[in-house]
């Protein structure tokens, strides 16, 4: 049995290539204390292809995800996953069940699949998330993958953390305004249109396109493509335009900006937590209820 | 009780192996270790000792729980024992379930499988064995 790594420890074995260490690494992120391990890692990041993928639960992400580590890896690239599924509320537990799909990968030593758990973090990540993906990407694997949990309406989070979004949809769940809404149908750099062969998969089509036709598009056009992951079917042209996207962002300059975005949705999200961790510490020292809500919080904050 | 150690939840990966597509029992356990705080990695069936291992070293588990209703416990068990070894992550807590006689339970345990729950073990045990040992090896190794 080996007792508690040292930080330097880690490093010179996650340097050597062992998943043992990249598993380490994350899991010391998502109990707050990878500030040390980020921060050794940093300068070896922004190689990786990041690829988000979100959408309603059950609309096949981890199917598609794992499709798409096929595409990956037939094309000889190493790929990364990092997997969100909800905790629970009441329990803090979780049962994250996204790697039944992804088993083919299991064995595969190019592939490395890390599921975790929400941990009452809102907008479809988990707070480790970027943490994974910076690891990961310096771990040196090609593409990253970020499936969101099952997402409702406006979990939008993934557009700034991944430079290309995918947003799977499912055919016969709702009607044309329901891709009108604002939200996730917002940050899509690709749609696609999971279940092809649902018998309502044409008519989402249709909606999505018409929805398209009624905006301009100062930039990237997002594109619409049709799967049917469970058969492997449209995988080739999803992976194409993801290719397409990543080659846009890349003529365009726009790179640098989502490299910013992620950058900054990072920083957003650790003063965030430090910010709340401040807070409630305040509050229970100083619970007066004496004064009302906006004058306590003025209070609270002022002491900042 | 505590399910956290170092402000984490304990994780544990279930795993059904070989052909054996009774998962019931696997759902059970892993909703009952959900339910007590955990967080539980179901790797769906037919799922082989190297998968399994490779499995809980990419999620950094600290246990797996293996269930076996296909009366191949005498093989299956052993290989994960192994793979463990010759990953060097013999500090994963390995137990087991299922339909095991209890001459080949006492065999399992001194091959180095941490524990077996036959059935008719109340849920609440498995909880506790898991809050236990898990907890040691997360104490340990952080």
């Amino acid at each position: 049995m080996k007792s508690q790594a040292s930080d330097a420890e880690l490093l010179r074995d996650f340097d050597r290539g062992s998943q043992r260490a990249l598993a380490r690494a994350i899991s010391r992120a998502e109990s707050g204390r990878g500030g040390e391990l980020v921060r050794a890692l940093y300068p070896k990041t922004g190689r990786a292809m990041t690829i988000g993928l979100t959408g309603p639960p059950g609309v096949g992400k981890s199917t598609l995800a794992s499709g798409l580590v096929r595409k990956a890896r037939a094309l000889r690239r190493s790929v990364g996953v990092v997997s969100v599924d909800p905790s629970s509320p009441f329990s803090h537990g979780a049962l994250l069940g996204d790697r039944i799909r992804l088993n083919e990968h299991f064995t595969d030593e190019r592939v490395f699949i890390r599921s975790m758990a929400s941990r009452g973090h809102l907008g479809g990540l988990a707070g480790a998330t970027g943490d994974a993906v910076l690891m990961m990407d310096a771990f040196g694997l090609d593409v990253v993958l970020i499936e969101t949990v099952g997402v409702g309406q406006s979990e939008v989070a993934i557009a700034e953390l991944a430079q290309t979004t995918l947003v799977a949809l499912q055919p016969g769940s709702g009607d044309s305004i329901q891709v009108l809404k604002a939200g996730i149908m917002e940050i899509a750099d690709v749609f696609v249109v999971n279940k092809a062969d649902h018998p309502m998969a044409n008519q989402l089509r249709r909606e999505i396109r018409s929805m398209m036709e009624m905006l301009q598009w100062p930039g990237w056009v997002p594109e619409l493509v049709t799967t049917q992951a469970l058969a492997g079917d449209g995988i080739d042209d999803l992976w194409a335009a993801v290719e397409r996207h990543v080659a846009y962002l890349n003529e365009t300059g726009e790179i640098e900006q989502r490299r910013r975005e992620a950058f900054i949705h990072q920083v957003r999200q650790l003063a965030l937590g430090q910010l709340e961790r401040r807070l409630d510490h305040a509050l229970r020292e100083d619970a007066r209820d004496d004064v009302d809500p906006y004058e306590a919080a003025d209070r609270i904050l002022s002491s900042f | 009780m505590k399910n956290t150690v170092n402000d984490r939840p304990l994780r544990v990966v279930i795993a059904k192996a070989g052909l054996d597509g009774h998962d019931r029992g696997a759902k059970v356990i892993a909703r009952a270790l959900r339910d007590a705080g955990m967080e539980v990695v179901y790797t769906g069936l037919f799922q082989t000792p190297e998968q399994i291992v490779q499995t809980a070293i990419q999620e950094d588990a600290d246990g797996i729980g293996l269930s076996i209703l296909s009366g191949a416990h005498m093989t299956l068990f052993p290989l994960v024992v192994e793979q463990l070894r010759a990953q060097d992550a013999g500090d994963i807590v390995f137990f087991g379930g299922g339909t095991i006689p209890a001459e080949d339970a006492q065999q399992l345990r001194e091959l180095g499988v941490r524990e077996i729950f036959t059935p008719g073990a109340p849920l609440q045990d498995i909880i506790d064995f898991v809050r236990r040992e898990c907890g040691k090896r997360r104490a340990l190794v952080g």
